[in-house]
């Protein structure tokens, strides 16, 4: 299971990557295996406020509704526009092609209260 | 929870198990799309022996199987199946069951999963009522195998004896003959959950591993894949067929539920007759449709359907339809607003989503 080490995790298998001031977010490997093929995403408009952890999304696969939440409290800069279209892009490239929005942070210590790769590995080992 | 005599096989191939009323089941191998084109295309296999099976027989078994069920057996030759609802008293259903007709005063009733307790009491009460019956539990003894799809016919001829495999390529739809299978016997009738062309096959539970691989095997290079719960549901929601639990249970009856070719009210005294004699009477309230999503948006089990902001029905079933490439479902619509190409609105998430009421089935 491929847990990139310069992300981010969360307990419900968001990941968040930080380039400056600038985050980008999506949902790990292990969820998107979980879920199974995704067809459908639901993504919020740029520039709408975000708390942490506050459900911003919904993807939905063949069997599964999933809702998913933001890792940091932020303001969305940007979604993903080709998921309309191709959200299996989310199977095929979770950490890639499939991230979810782009978000401007609004606090950077909270980066503090999520796991890194190898707590995340660890968590989902427990899982 | 319970496994059936495949579990190890699902095991191996890397499907993903679920729990499924009592039993752990394979909802998917290689991913539901995947599966659901192989089925559609070429073929699919599937375990599906957590189905129940219930022996009937003596000389009161027809009549018993008249009682219970809405369709009528009294025509059935041996060697027929027949597909029907099994009702309470007041019309509700039961259970949508097969019923095999395996020779003279001798029936096999094939219920879903998760009803076998329940329709056992509801048969063995039922039973009560005449002198020679006998109700035996066959669950624990059968596996059962399907195998589905357009090339089903070729694959399984391949791994029949010579002989053996012109009784299959014979049968007609809703027919089944008792033959081998490599060898072990089996019945093998021409039914199935999908739509397509395909093979029921009930085998004694621990001769069932090897058929299910060799079956594997000889349908690999022609595109078969192991098939799980997951396309099990799409495929049948395409052809827009019945899941108990979700488009009928014991608050529907099978007049609403678009099942009035199930129910033969003409035939003597059964189960619901008096309460279903009523509502053709008086004309359903509600009937289910089919309908596809004219926005983006996939309908699931529950949510709300609205005309013009009023709620006029509910949505039984819903999901990505892999065939068509959209979004598409079954749902209870007050009858009024049941017209071919009525536009509807799905409540998703609190947003009404346009929607058009189709001809079922889908594909």
């Amino acid at each position: 299971m491929s847990t990139p080490n310069d992300l981010y995790y969360t307990e419900n298998h968001e990941w968040i990557s930080l380039d400056g001031e600038e985050g980008v977010v999506g949902i790990t490997e292990h969820a998107q295996e979980e879920l199974g093929d995704i067809v459908y995403v639901e993504l919020p408009t740029v520039d709408e406020g975000l708390d942490q952890f506050e459900e911003f999304g919904v993807i939905e696969s063949v069997k599964a509704v999933s809702d998913v939440f933001t890792p940091v409290s932020c303001v969305v800069t940007e979604i993903n526009e080709s998921l309309m279209d191709q959200p299996e892009l989310i199977n095929e490239d979770p950490y890639g092609d499939g991230w979810l929005i782009k978000v401007e942070l609004k606090d950077k210590s909270e980066l503090d209260e999520l796991m890194d790769s190898n707590e995340y590995k660890t968590f989902l080992e427990g899982e | 929870m319970k496994k059936t005599s495949l579990y190890d096989e699902h095991l191996n191939l890397g499907a993903k198990i679920i729990n499924f009323g009592s039993w752990q089941m394979p909802v998917q191998y290689s991913g539901i799309i995947e599966e659901h084109k192989a089925v559609r295309n070429a073929a699919g296999l599937f375990d599906a022996s957590h189905m129940g099976e219930v022996l009937i027989s003596g000389k009161d078994a027809l009549n018993l199987v008249q009682r219970l069920i809405t369709n009528d057996a009294s025509q059935m030759k041996a060697g027929k199946v027949i597909y029907s609802p099994m009702c309470y008293e007041d019309g509700g259903i039961v259970d949508d069951l097969l019923v095999y007709k395996l020779e003279n005063d001798q029936y096999m009733m094939v219920v879903n999963a998760s009803n076998t307790t329940k329709d056992l009491r509801w048969i063995n009460k039922n039973a009560e009522l005449f002198e020679n019956v006998d109700v035996v539990d066959k669950s624990e003894y059968y596996a059962l195998i399907a195998l589905q799809g357009p090339l089903s016919l070729q694959i399984i001829s391949s791994i029949m004896d010579e002989g053996m495999d012109k009784g299959i390529s014979d049968l007609k739809y809703y027919s089944f003959v008792k033959t081998e299978v490599n060898g072990i016997d089996a019945i093998v009738s021409r039914t199935g959950y999908t739509g397509e062309l395909g093979f029921e096959i009930y085998l004694e539970k621990g001769k069932a591993a090897p058929v299910w691989s060799m079956l594997l095997e000889a349908g690999n290079k022609k595109g078969l894949k192991p098939a799980g719960l997951g396309a099990r549901d799409t495929l049948r929601l395409e052809k827009a067929m019945c899941l108990y639990g979700n488009d009928i249970d014991e608050t529907t009856n099978p007049l609403e539920a678009d099942l009035a070719w199930t129910v033969e009210l003409s035939k003597e005294d059964f189960n619901g007759k008096k309460e279903l004699e009523k509502v053709k009477e008086a004309g359903i309230d509600r009937k289910l449709v089919g309908f596809v999503m004219s926005e983006r948006g996939i309908p699931r089990h529950g949510y709300e359907v609205k005309v013009e902001g009023k709620v006029v029905g509910e949505v039984t079933s819903g999901s990505y339809s892999p065939s068509l490439d959209r979004n598409i479902g079954l749902a209870y619509i007050d009858k009024e607003y049941t017209s071919i190409g009525r536009k509807i609105d799905i409540s998703i998430r609190k947003r009404d989503v346009n929607a058009k009421i189709v001809e079922k089935p889908f594909i």
